[in-house]
């Protein structure tokens, strides 16, 4: 499998695809991807670079840390003062700055916030600390939504009422129709996320092609998968046609991963969620069912945190619908490094703004 | 966020966990989303789990297809690079 990682970097190959690309471009095309991985493998590449004059390569909505709205990393941030709770998540949230604070400064501050790999390991801890109320702040799309629905699961068979959630996970699909419904944004094609599609498989992105005429292809992240997944857009358009297509079939199965989709559906309903930069899309949102009310931190604890507010001068909202390039923001690369992160898409290694600031010259 | 990353499955244990290896290192995942994964098959692990049996030989193949594609259109726009 190292060898077949090997050959996805192949740079024969990847020629061969930049020159299909190159004679399937025969107009200006908008290609989006809105995955946080696609973002660094485009920029670490250097694919960007690669593409015709005719191409460009969007960053959108795709980075979950970066999504997340201050009022919900202010929710979480409450949480850390209740007495006895210990806050644990995935690393990436820490450094995000909510209205007023982060995960890490809290941290700093002597509040008991925690890292974990897995949300396994949060129930784990809550079952080392009986006396503490763990609770584990759930982010991210379809691919992680499954291991946060077995923790819970797992947490209800083992009888731990000292575990519980903060659900703010999204889904995706949905999100594309609002950023299709954009005029600011005019997409022509997506580069749909594959490991999303690992749980979701192609079918429920069919209505993009089917009703307003937008293809995608879910793509992998190795360099030949991101060529191919944008040759295979380019030549959709080329051809006129508008399909839902998978060029990362190594990861992406006709059905998608049922077994997962079952364990997300027993633990969570479809809610409305708010996206940063976006606003409220109804139905991108997963709640925890009443069934499993139990282990749900949002009704388990009466907090409250003060009013939301937007970080002052931060794009951040334009960079995630693609409107703005995260070196057009007057704040990049001056004021807002990975060093000094002023907003979310800084501070996460996924997002736009990072992953520009990284690996290229733009805007220097 | 959503990176997932192959390993090979070396050992099941008890509660659909199992030990991988990825790249020399071996961690312990829970196979509970991959009911078909077993000693030997390539997985992708997101999170602590298994989220998708990699299917090697067919990983192989469309690579080799790739290589093999070629303009059929037969109206390809012109060539600028």
């Amino acid at each position: 499998m190292t060898d077949l990682q090997a050959a996805w970097r192949d740079p024969e190959l990847a020629k061969h695809l930049v020159d299909l690309i190159t004679q399937a471009a025969d107009r200006p095309i908008k290609l989006m991807e809105v995955c946080g991985t696609h973002t660094v493998a485009i920029a670490r590449f250097g694919l960007r670079d690669l593409m015709p004059p005719n191409i460009a390569l969007l960053s959108g909505p795709g980075c979950p840390v970066c999504v997340t709205a201050n009022r919900d990393i202010d929710l979480a941030i409450e949480l850390t003062h209740v007495d006895g709770v210990v806050l644990a998540t995935f690393g990436d949230m820490m450094k995000v700055p909510g209205s007023y604070s982060s995960l890490q400064r809290e941290k700093a501050d002597g509040r008991d916030v925690r890292i974990v790999y897995s949300p396994l390991d949060a129930v784990q801890l809550a079952a080392d600390l009986p006396d503490r109320q763990v609770v584990f702040l759930g982010v991210g799309f379809e691919t992680t939504a499954p291991a946060i629905a077995m923790a819970i699961l797992t947490a209800a068979q083992r009888g731990l009422d000292n575990f519980s959630v903060l659900s703010v996970h999204k889904t995706v699909p949905l999100a594309l129709e609002a950023l299709v419904n954009d005029p600011e944004v005019a997409i022509d094609g997506f580069i749909l996320p594959g490991h999303v599609s690992t749980i979701i498989g192609p079918e429920p992105y069919r209505f993009l092609a089917e009703r307003y005429h937008v293809p995608g292809v879910a793509t992998g992240f190795e360099p030949v998968d991101v060529l191919q997944g944008v040759w295979m857009l380019a030549k959709q358009l080329h051809e006129g046609r508008a399909e839902i297509e998978v060029a990362y079939r190594r990861g992406v199965s006709a059905d998608g991963n049922p077994t997962a989709r079952a364990r997300i559906a027993e633990v969570f309903e479809p809610s409305d969620a708010e996206w940063r930069g976006i606003g409220v899309i109804p139905g991108t949102g997963l709640a925890i069912r009443p069934e499993f009310a139990a282990w749900d931190a949002a009704l388990r604890f009466d907090v409250t945190p003060p009013p939301p507010k937007e970080i002052p001068g931060c794009q951040c909202g334009e960079v995630l619908r693609g409107v703005t390039l995260p070196f057009e923001c007057k704040l990049f690369g001056r004021a807002c490094t990975p060093e000094h992160p002023i907003g979310p898409c800084m501070v996460s290694s996924e997002g736009s703004c990072a992953a520009y600031y990284r690996y290229t010259d733009y805007g220097r | 966020m959503c990176l997932a990353i192959p390993a090979r499955v070396v050992l099941m244990n008890e509660n659909q966990m199992a030990e991988v290896d990825i790249h020399g290192v071996t961690r312990t995942v829970s196979l509970s989303l991959t009911p078909d994964a077993e000693t030997g098959s390539w997985v992708l692990i997101h999170a602590g789990f298994a989220i998708q049996v990699v299917d090697e030989e067919f990983a192989k193949e469309s690579w080799e297809l790739i290589k093999q594609i070629e303009w059929v259109d037969g109206d390809p726009a012109e060539v600028s690079a």
